[in-house]
């Protein structure tokens, strides 16, 4: 599903973030990546949903590589990828409603199904009482459930999430936790970038430690850490 | 362009509610634009009016030769002939000294009726009625023909022609130059205050194409808002030009009597004029928009 292979990235002003990645996600995994800070894990994400090219390398996904993808063909790459963001990246003048409609208008969804898609997955979410809100009306968690939400009402085979615990509380990062768990039951595949110690030793699920761009450690139903 | 109508519905309504969302910004985008057509509207009705006129008066320009009396046939045939050959020269027609007397009664209206007595003996000239090609040139045919033979006097309002040909020529000019710099103005600060709301919402864009959106898919909302913009900022332009032509046209007309001031008739002008100037919101409304979101796209 997830195929990468010595991936290097270095950035213009010289800092490398990836020095040679490998790795095989397959499809319905549930990964984490984990690492300190600046070890490269959101570059690792980006590459994914192609924010960033890798400087040397391949990634297929899906069996596309996304190396011979053309400019005009990332939109329909983005579209099968739900991405959940550290910072909610939600269109802060429309409402929740309107935010996750959003995703469905791109693809193109027939209007009479995007009511009952979109009240569908803010249920999951918790949130279909405040459909009517406005990201800046809403907590820091409800934001993130909206992210999650808009990431995963076209049911894209790929859920990528960078820290989306990072600003909640323990116990609203639990909740999103349920609900990943439960997508993922529902056969996506899920990468999480985390530095939730409590959660990855808690749900144990398969371990990516990245540390200087590298990776030290890929172990299933790992513990937190990356000191190798 | 294959867009399923689906596809335009959503991108309507996203643009109407684009206007609304943007709230101070849009009535910013918007008085810009009445401001700016306001000035369009007035010159183009001020210079369609004057170029009218000017044309008007330049297809009225004829040029009367009066044949000396001792003329005869045959040397009135030769001066024709002579006239004909002109460089420039566009008709010539003759018009004995009854058909001349006729025009006058013609011309005069109801006094025209007391000239009638002069039917009997008739004191006008024969002539000829010569028409340049280019009314411009007639000024130097006047003078070719005066040197000629058996010219009894050339008529064609020397001073009132040249003058007006001059003004005509200074006030289409300065009007199309002074329209046109008008236009550009009102692009550019259209283009910058849609910009600037642009600006405002480049994050949104961003968050967009992260999200999987076709830069067409974005871009078509902001097509339709500044379309929008343009549109409502014409409406009062375009109020103003049709209440004020009505106005001028009813009121001014019937007190200036000049035969040559004659206005367009409002209708269709002033309708057609309004059509112009939704245009031309509408055009600048969609250059502007389009031209700012172009520069996030490429992100």
């Amino acid at each position: 599903m997830i195929l990468m292979k010595d991936i290097y990235k270095k950035y213009p002003n010289g800092v490398t973030a990836l020095n040679g990645v490998s790795l095989n996600i397959e499809e319905g995994e549930f990964v984490y990546i984990v690492g300190p800070s600046g070890a490269g894990k959101s570059t690792f994400v980006k590459l994914i949903y192609r924010e960033e090219k890798p400087t040397k390398g391949s990634i297929v996904i899906n069996d596309s590589n996304l190396s011979d993808l053309k400019e005009k063909e990332v939109p329909f790459l983005r579209r099968k990828i739900g991405v959940i963001f550290q910072d909610f990246k939600l269109l802060s003048r429309l409402t929740v409603y309107e935010n996750v409609a959003y995703a469905l208008e791109v693809i193109g969804e027939n209007p009479k199904n995007i009511r009952t898609l979109v009240m569908d997955v803010l249920e999951l979410v918790g949130l279909k009482n405040k459909s009517r809100f406005i990201p800046d009306e809403l907590s820091g968690g409800e934001q993130q459930r909206v992210s999650i939400a808009r990431a995963i009402v076209n049911r894209p085979k790929i859920v990528i999430a960078d820290e989306p615990t990072g600003n909640l509380d323990p116990d609203t990062s639990w909740e999103i936790m349920r609900i990943f768990e439960e997508i993922n039951s529902r056969g996506t595949t899920i990468m999480m970038a985390t530095h939730n110690k409590e959660i990855v030793n808690t749900i144990k699920k398969r371990v990516i430690a990245i540390e200087g761009g590298r990776i030290v450690r890929d172990q299933d139903r790992g513990d937190y850490g990356y000191e190798s | 362009m294959a867009m399923k109508v689906r596809s335009l519905q959503r991108h309507l309504r996203e643009g109407v509610k684009n206007v609304f969302r943007n709230g101070w910004m849009s009535v910013a985008s918007i008085a810009a634009v009445t401001v700016t057509l306001i000035l369009v509207g007035v010159f183009l009705a001020v210079m369609l009016n004057l170029n009218q006129m000017a044309d008007n008066i330049e297809e009225d320009v004829e040029i009367s030769v009066h044949i000396d009396r001792t003329a005869e046939e045959t040397q009135i045939r030769e001066l024709g002939k002579q006239l004909e050959e002109i460089d420039k020269v566009d008709t010539v027609i003759f018009s004995s000294k009854d058909d001349e007397l006729e025009k006058l009664i013609d011309s005069m209206g109801e006094e025209g009726q007391a000239w009638e007595l002069f039917e009997q003996d008739n004191p006008l000239n024969h002539a000829f009625t010569v028409r340049a090609k280019n009314p411009d040139d007639t000024v130097p045919i006047a003078a070719e023909i005066e040197s000629l033979d058996y010219v009894d006097d050339v008529i064609y309002g020397k001073d009132v022609v040249e003058r007006l040909f001059e003004f005509n020529k200074y006030a289409r000019t300065i009007g199309l130059v002074l329209i046109i710099g008008l236009v550009f103005t009102a692009i550019f600060l259209i283009s910058n205050t849609i910009k600037l709301t642009i600006m405002a919402r480049s994050k949104e864009i961003g968050i967009m194409k992260l999200v999987g959106a076709t830069n067409g898919f974005i871009r078509w909302p902001f097509f339709i808002e500044g379309m929008l913009l343009g549109i409502f900022g014409s409406l009062l332009p375009i109020i103003l030009i049709l209440v004020g032509y009505y106005y001028v046209d009813t009121k001014l007309s019937s007190q200036i009597t000049f035969n040559f001031v004659e206005l367009l008739p409002f209708n269709p002008f002033a309708w057609q004029l309004s059509l112009l100037i939704v245009s031309i919101g509408a055009f600048i409304g969609v250059w502007g928009s389009v031209m700012s979101v172009r520069k996030f796209l490429k992100v």
